[in-house]
């Protein structure tokens, strides 16, 4: 039996067995690595992506409970052209060994999408889940502030 | 820079071969490993930085990149004299080549504190016997790859200049002299350009000029903070890691290898996890099993319901008792006592304490792993790594193949902190993939393996005895007990023993910049066989605890300011650590009245060349004490890049609060208890202190920034907590003594 899902605007099927996470089909059965393994137990946020346009970790999400189109971080940038957020990521040099940094991004984008002018408690209150071994919150934190001026009409930085 | 200066002059030879379109600098030597690349009459030279052909300048920073941009800063020595256009560089890791030894690890193990170094110690550093065990090592570590290329990778940069200067001057008939150089091209006085590409070919079969280094104030990309090279590749997750390879026919492995440190397997059934859909099959790999399966999952999920039989640990079978082993130490010869001022057998103590902290794990973000393919007789590894050489040859005897039959690509690191120059996973990769020929392994690690496979930071534990007269410290007397990473951990790296003084175990004690009459620092070896390795800061990530929280003890018994006793005894020593500290007093105003239920506490360490100094703020905050607020000031000389020094320190910083604030590998029966981030957690984005971050430049050597940030981080934060609360924490994590906010 296969399971049919949309990643990116692409359609798949998978033939992965129905409890497998998303994650897993996402990185080794359709080949989109940016999501990134970190725990398996949904306490890092490293494999956040969007399902329904809601930042979920996929690695609690098995593939056929999957309820809507998904997103990755490969589907942030069309055409190579980079998203405010990911502008500000790029101006405020955030990524040091960039292995959280791709669901780092999508918890922001999740976070911006509801809120299009976090506090910085409200950025404390939706990041937390999301852990950087090597600190880069204060860069994080200046970078969404950034993409939400940008959004809202300002210029990025 | 004198000391790598002496050795370059003498012995570079700048060559360049042709490639396919154009000329790749140097790049004959990688395949001529040179044994000591001291001697000049074997053909040494540094210089295999520079490719460029159709597809345009490529530069090779033979330095894992794992976060502390090492890339950006590397390639930006090149691009400065080669007069690149810094966006169109591309940065590679390079192969495994003895021509990329860390010349600056040696400087690291001469016996003496680095504040203290005369300049002829500096300038023999490579020469000396105590160092030659290290030299050929092309390590990423110990805070050293800046320092180490500053002066190579601009001659690379500069003699890959004059060749193509040479050529384009024999074409357009002009004096090379008056030729100048922009942006990867050759411009004549009448405004004639030639690109580089087309250059190349012609430039590899010419013998390289004499070059000299430009002066710092015609610097166009040195001193400014570059846009970082990996950027935009880790913004979009294009960014490849270990695991993040495609190969056709791939097939997905992970791996249950014994929890018990030094136990093994007796027996194991693999028939349940052949029933998990997905797992194709069990491995035998003697002291544990690899699963492989249709995807990573499957195969975890195979790992878990493999039924094993493991034979038990040799180790003490509680953390209490391998704190008694650490402890007998003390009572067996010093190891080492590399100071010694005054007679401090003769004073009499009037503090006498013991500090203790716990093992400690990486925990990289990144789960171990790699990706391996042995196709036709050749193994072929994809995998983030510290040490290229070294998993290349692991791999070689674990897949039973020859060394020149191995190729590896050494990739993005997520998260090094020294775990990555271990090759037990490049080991398990290498013979997984020769177990089933032909198919490509991408082996990933469960955070858990991860976690209770680790090399860790040792536990350690101090005696300690002090007294003070009159506003001053009189008397610092400190033994300090541990198992030896060095011992462990370069005598896997090296294969060989590493006897004598263990410079590394009382690093960070020994070598700190205090003017005390009577001051001296032992170090005792514990016989104890926990897996220990490179960790961030390592020996001064424990002994930093230890000598800052104690001269905080000394300044209390004396009545003093913290911050005021510190500098009363750093100046006559070092005006470059007092700078750190007076600046980390005005950033933080120190000495202005806080609110109540605020706490303050500083600490300095002078680790990897670079003195830095933090001040903590803690506050109360409904029951809870939050790590509010952190100054830092640190002096690393000449400073390339300060945005990468300054996320650095923050980086630092971070790593050391986290393993203060909430660290702790324990163990029963020699299994780790934690496993995943619930049990060892680290700062988040809410409990993470707002940094400052002030970064001087009176150091008139270049020191590290990679893990100086890390050692003052702990005991600053413990001091804050002393003076909150009024009660000395004398072991870590903090959090099994007050309740923080985590």
């Amino acid at each position: 039996m296969s399971i049919s899902l949309t990643v990116n605007g692409t359609s798949y099927k998978s033939d992965a067995p129905p409890e497998t996470p998303l994650l897993w089909v996402l990185r080794d059965e359709l080949g989109l690595t940016g999501t990134k393994y970190g725990c398996g137990v949904a306490s890092c946020g490293a494999c956040t992506v969007h399902v329904g346009g809601e930042a979920v970790r996929s690695c609690q999400v098995p593939l056929d409970t999957v309820w809507g189109d998904v997103t990755t971080i490969e589907g942030m940038s069309e055409n190579g052209v980079l998203t405010p957020l990911q502008k500000a990521w790029v101006h405020h040099q955030v990524a040091q060994c960039g292995f959280c940094q791709s669901g780092q991004i999508m918890q922001a984008a999740d976070l911006l999408a509801v809120n299009s002018d976090p506090s910085d408690d409200d950025i404390d209150a939706a990041m937390a889940g999301n852990l950087c071994r090597c600190g880069t919150y204060s860069a994080i934190r200046a970078a969404i502030h950034d993409a939400a001026r940008a959004m809202n009409g300002g210029g990025a930085g | 820079m004198s000391r790598l200066g002496k050795i370059t002059r003498r012995t570079l030879l700048v060559g360049a071969v042709a490639v396919a379109g154009g000329a790749a600098f140097g790049v004959y030597q990688v395949r001529r490993p040179v044994e000591n690349p001291l001697r000049p009459e074997e053909g040494a030279t540094l210089n295999p930085y520079v490719i460029i052909d159709q597809a345009g300048i490529r530069i090779i920073a033979p330095r894992a990149e794992m976060g502390q941009g090492v890339h950006t800063t590397l390639a930006a020595l090149v691009a400065e004299e080669l007069d690149a256009e810094w966006e169109s560089v591309r940065v590679l890791h390079g192969p495994p080549a003895a021509a990329y030894f860390n010349g600056a690890l040696a400087h690291g193990a001469l016996p003496v504190a680095d504040y203290a170094m005369r300049d002829w110690q500096r300038n023999l550093t490579e020469g000396i016997g105590a160092a030659t065990k290290l030299l050929g090592l092309q390590v990423t570590g110990g805070s050293t790859s800046t320092v180490d290329a500053f002066e190579r990778m601009r001659l690379a940069g500069a003699g890959a200049r004059e060749a193509l200067k040479t050529v384009a001057s024999g074409r357009l008939g002009v004096d090379v002299e008056r030729l100048r150089t922009e942006a990867g091209r050759v411009i004549a006085p009448d405004g004639t350009e030639i690109d580089y590409r087309e250059l190349a070919e012609e430039a590899a079969t010419r013998p390289v000029p004499r070059v000299e280094l430009r002066p710092a104030s015609e610097w166009k990309l040195l001193g400014r903070s570059l846009p970082r090279s990996d950027m935009r590749a880790k913004a979009t997750g294009s960014a490849q890691f270990s695991t993040d390879i495609v190969l056709e026919g791939m097939k997905f492995a992970t791996v249950r290898i014994c929890p018990h440190h030094g136990g093994g397997m007796a027996s194991f059934d693999p028939a349940p996890a052949l029933e998990v859909p997905g797992v194709e099959q069990v491995l035998d790999l003697g002291n544990g099993v690899a699963v492989i399966a249709r995807n990573t999952w499957a195969a975890m999920h195979g790992a878990e319901a493999v039924e094993i039989d493991w034979t038990p640990s040799p180790l003490p079978a509680t953390t209490e008792a391998m704190y008694d082993q650490i402890a007998q130490a003390f009572d067996a010869r010093r190891n080492s006592r590399m100071r010694n001022d005054g007679r401090p057998e003769d004073q009499t103590a009037q503090i006498e304490v013991e500090y203790r902290v716990p093992f400690l794990a990486h925990s990289t973000m990144e789960p171990m792993g790699a990706t391996a393919w042995l196709k036709d007789g050749h193994l072929t590894l994809w995998v983030g790594n510290q040490a290229p050489r070294e998993h290349e040859k692991v791999a070689a005897e674990a897949a039973g193949v020859a060394r020149e039959h191995v190729t590896l690509h050494t990739v993005f690191l997520g998260g090094g902190f020294g775990r990555r120059v271990e090759t037990d996973v490049t080991r398990q990769a290498a013979r997984i993939a020769a177990m089933l020929p032909g198919t490509p392994i991408r082996l990933t690690w469960s955070r858990e393996e991860d976690m209770r496979h680790d090399f860790y930071r040792p536990a350690a534990i101090a005696r300690m005895r002090g007294a003070v007269e009159n506003g001053r410290a009189t008397l610092f007397d400190a033994k300090i007990a541990a198992p030896s990473v060095t011992q462990q951990a370069i005598g896997r790296l090296t294969g060989r023993s590493m006897g004598g003084p263990d410079k590394g175990h009382v690093e960070g004690a020994f070598d700190q910049p205090y003017a005390i009459p009577h001051y001296r620092v032992a170090g005792h070896l514990a016989d104890l066989d926990v897996p220990i390795g490179f960790w961030r800061a390592v020996g001064n990530s424990f002994n930093g605890f230890f000598h800052e929280s104690f001269i905080d003890e000394l300044a209390h018994a004396a009545e003093a300011d913290p911050l005021q006793f510190r500098l009363d005894h750093i100046a006559p020593e070092s005006p470059v650590a007092a700078g750190v500290l007076e600046a980390v007093r005005d950033l933080s105003g120190w000495g202005e009245r806080l609110r109540a239920g605020t706490g303050r506490g500083v600490a300095m360490t002078w680790s990897f060349g670079t003195p830095t100094a933090v001040v903590i703020d803690l506050e109360r905050e409904d029951g809870q004490i939050r790590t509010a607020r952190a100054y830092m000031a640190c002096d690393p000389g000449l400073v390339l890049d300060h945005a990468i020094v300054r996320a650095q320190m923050e980086s630092g910083l971070i790593y050391g609060l986290s393993a203060a604030l909430m660290g702790e590998i324990t163990f029963t029966d020699g299994r780790a208890d934690q496993g995943n981030f619930p049990d060892y957690d680290a700062l988040r984005m809410h409990n993470t202190p707002q940094i400052e971050v002030a970064i001087l430049q009176n150091n008139p050597h270049m020191g590290g920034v990679g893990e100086p940030g890390t050692p003052p981080a702990m005991p600053a934060l413990a001091n804050a907590l002393f003076d909150l609360t009024g009660e000395r924490v004398r072991s870590l994590p903090l959090q099994n003594h007050a309740e923080f906010l985590v």
